[in-house]
C-alpha cells in the first residue's frame, strides 16, 4: 500500500487570534511547507471613503481616526495636512513641532502594541503586559490632549483642536525619560532569546527587489535594507528641522524587522525630545477665516468670529477645483491620501492609500515554501491593521 | 559548530536575563487597578457622557439653536423648540442617541452658548436599547456646578480679551 500525497488546502481565520483581526488567510500545503497562502480581505469593510465623501471636509476628520486605530494621530495628520494643501492653508510653526511630537508618539504606540501582539503570536504572553502596561502612558498624553484615548481626532484642519494641555510637557518627559529602560527590558526578554530567534531568523525573508517591487513602504521596505524614509525624503510638517536616523535591516527577514522597529522607538524618543526642547510659542490654530474654527476665546467675544463659527459648522468652506496627493510616513509605512475636489463644501473622491492593505499584500511572497507555522509569524511581522487594509 | 556555541551561549547565558526581568516584577506593586471599586481619575478634556448646562439663576442654557445637530458627524443629535413663560427660546425635546454618538466632541466645541458638555461619566451600559436614546431631562443638571468648564472658559476669555467687567 503506498501513502496518497496531495495538497492540502487549509482554512485560517478569519476568526483567528493570530490573524490580528478578521483576515482571511487561504493556505495551500504540502506536508508542512507552504505551497501558496492567499489573504482574503473584506471582513471588516466599513466603507470609510465613501463615508467621507458625504460629509463636509472638517466632518470627515473622525473617521481617519477609525481606520488605523493604533495609530489615530498618524490618521489625522495625513488627513489635515492633505487637505490643508488643497486649501493652501500655512499653519503656525508650534502647530507643527506639536504635530510632529504627537506623530512620533504615535509611532511608539503602535510599535508597542506590534511588539507586544507579534511576540504573544510567537508565544511570549508577558511581552503583551509588559508593553501594554508602557503605552499607557502615551493614551495618558492622548486622553491630555484630545479627551479620547483612542479616537482622539486632536489634529484638526488648520491646527489643534485645543491648546496643548497644562501637563503635557511633563507627561511627554516621562515617556522620554521611561521608555528607554523599558527597551532595554524587551531586549533582555527577546533580542538573545534563543526560541524567538529560531522563530524569526531567515523567516518571511523579502529581497529589497522584491520589496520595491511589491510596493512596501515604512519597516517593512527598511528591513530588507533600502533607506526609504518620507520624512527624509520628502518631508512634511518641519520634519527636515530634526535630527534623527533611518536605521535600515540587511536580511529582510522578521527578526530585522523586530530589531528596525526597537530602533525606531528609539529614534522617535530623540525627535521628541528634540520638538520638546524647541516648541515655539505661537496659536494653535492658523487664522484663516471661512476655513479654519476660530478659537472659542474669540466666538464669545467677537462678532465677526461668531458669524464664521455659524457659517463653517453649518455649511463647511468650499475647496478649490483640483486634486492633492499627501504622504506621511505612518508607523506601517507610507499612508497617503488622495483627495479630488469638485470645488463643492465636500470631498468628491478620497482615496486612502493605507500601508496595511499594500504591505500585505507580500504574504504569499513571504511565507511561500516556508513553514505553515510561520505563516503565524510573517503576518505578525508585516504589522498590519484591519481596520486600515479593509476601510 | 560557532552557531551552536552560540545558540547554547544564548540558552545559558542570555535567556536568564529575560527570566530576571519577569521576576523583578514580582516585587513591584500592580499597575492595575481594582476596577469597580477604584476608578481611574480621568483628565478634564475627557470626553464621556454628554450633560446640559443651566445659568446660575437656574434656567438652561441651551436655546436650541441647531448647531451642535448640525456639527455631530454621527447625526446623532435631535431637537424640538419651545418658548419658556418669559418668551425665551429653550428646547422642547433634545435628544442624543448614545448608540450613534462616536464621541467626538463635535457638539461641545459647536455649541455657541456653551450649554452642552461631554462629561466625566463612561458607565452607561443598559439592556436596553431605548435607554440610549438620552433625553433633555436626563442630560440637564439639576443644579448649576460651581466650576464648569464655560466659567473656566469664561476667565479664559477675559484673559485674551482684557475685559474687566463682570460676566454672569
Ligand atoms: S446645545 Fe448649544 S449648540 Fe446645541 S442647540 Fe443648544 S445652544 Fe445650540
Ligand atoms: S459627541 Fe460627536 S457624535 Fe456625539 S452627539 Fe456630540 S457631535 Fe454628535
Amino acid at each position: 500500500m503506498s501513502l496518497e500525497q496531495k495538497e492540502l488546502t487549509l482554512n485560517m481565520g478569519p476568526q483567528h487570534p493570530s490573524t490580528h483581526g478578521v483576515l482571511r488567510v487561504i493556505v495551500t500545503l504540502d506536508g508542512e511547507r507552504v505551497v501558496k497562502a492567499v489573504p482574503v480581505i473584506g471582513y471588516l469593510h466599513t466603507g470609510i471613503e465613501k463615508t467621507m465623501e458625504s460629509k463636509l471636509y472638517y466632518k470627515a476628520l473622525p473617521c481617519t481616526d477609525r481606520m488605523d486605530y493604533l495609530a489615530p494621530m498618524s490618521n489625522n495628520l495625513g488627513y489635515c495636512l492633505a487637505v490643508e494643501k488643497l486649501m493652501e492653508i500655512e499653519v503656525p510653526e508650534k502647530v507643527k513641532w506639536a504635530r510632529v511630537c504627537l506623530a512620533e508618539l504615535t509611532r511608539i504606540k503602535s510599535h508597542l502594541v506590534w511588539l507586544g501582539t507579534h511576540a504573544l503570536d510567537l508565544g511570549a504572553m508577558s511581552m503583551l503586559l509588559f508593553t501594554f502596561r508602557d503605552r499607557e502612558m502615551i493614551v495618558d498624553v492622548y486622553e491630555a490632549c484630545g479627551g479620547q484615548r483612542m479616537m482622539t481626532s486632536y489634529i484638526r484642519i488648520g491646527g489643534l483642536s485645543h491648546e496643548l494641555p497644562p501637563d503635557f510637557e511633563k507627561k511627554v518627559r516621562r515617556v522620554i525619560k521611561e521608555i528607554p529602560a523599558k527597551l532595554n527590558d524587551y531586549e533582555d526578554l527577546l533580542t538573545k532569546n534563543e526560541i524567538f530567534i529560531n522563530r524569526t531568523r531567515n523567516v518571511a525573508v523579502i529581497s529589497a527587489e522584491d520589496a520595491i517591487n511589491y510596493g512596501l513602504s515604512g519597516p517593512m521596505l527598511r528591513g530588507s535594507g533600502v533607506k526609504h524614509d518620507l520624512r527624509k525624503a520628502n518631508p512634511y510638517s518641519g520634519y527636515e528641522n530634526f535630527d534623527f536616523e533611518v536605521p535600515v535591516g540587511k536580511k529582510g527577514d522578521a527578526y530585522d524587522r523586530y530589531l528596525l522597529r526597537l530602533e525606531e522607538i528609539r529614534q522617535s524618543l530623540r525627535i521628541i525630545e528634540q520638538a520638546l526642547d524647541g516648541m515655539p510659542e505661537g496659536p494653535y490654530r492658523a487664522h484663516v477665516p471661512g476655513v479654519v474654527l476660530p478659537p472659542k476665546e474669540d466666538v464669545l467675544y467677537k462678532m465677526e468670529s461668531l458669524i464664521f463659527h455659524f457659517k463653517i459648522i453649518t455649511e463647511g468652506f468650499k475647496s478649490p477645483k483640483g486634486a492633492v496627493y499627501q504622504g506621511i510616513e505612518s508607523p506601517k509605512g507610507e499612508l497617503g491620501f488622495y483627495i479630488s475636489s469638485d470645488g463643492s463644501n465636500k470631498p468628491n473622491r478620497i482615496r486612502v492609500r493605507p500601508p496595511s492593505f499594500v504591505n500585505l499584500a507580500s504574504l504569499p511572497k513571504l511565507t511561500e515554501g516556508g513553514l505553515f507555522s510561520d505563516v503565524v509569524c510573517a503576518i505578525g511581522s508585516i504589522d498590519i491593521v484591519l481596520g486600515e487594509v479593509d476601510r | 559548530m560557532n552557531e551552536v556555541l552560540k545558540a547554547v551561549g544564548n540558552v545559558f547565558l542570555k535567556m536568564p536575563l529575560g527570566f530576571v526581568v519577569t521576576l523583578r516584577h514580582f516585587f513591584k506593586k500592580p499597575v492595575t487597578l481594582d476596577y469597580p471599586y477604584k476608578k481611574k481619575p480621568m483628565t478634564p478634556r475627557y470626553r464621556g457622557k454628554h450633560y446640559l448646562e443651566r445659568y446660575d439663576d437656574s434656567t438652561e442654557r441651551c436655546v436650541c439653536c441647531g448647531l451642535c445637530a448640525a456639527a455631530c458627524p454621527a447625526d446623532a443629535i435631535y431637537m424640538e423648540p419651545e418658548e419658556n413663560e418669559k418668551g425665551e427660546r429653550r428646547a422642547k425635546i433634545y435628544e442624543i442617541n448614545l448608540l450613534r454618538c462616536i464621541f467626538c466632541g463635535f457638539c461641545e466645541e459647536a455649541c455657541p452658548e456653551e450649554a452642552i458638555f461631554l462629561g466625566q461619566d463612561y458607565e452607561f451600559s443598559d439592556v436596553n436599547r431605548n435607554a440610549f436614546i438620552y433625553t433633555k431631562e436626563e442630560m440637564l443638571v439639576k443644579h448649576p456646578r460651581k466650576d464648569n468648564p464655560f466659567k473656566r472658559l469664561y476667565r479664559r476669555v477675559r484673559k485674551v480679551h482684557g475685559v474687566t467687567d463682570k460676566i454672569s
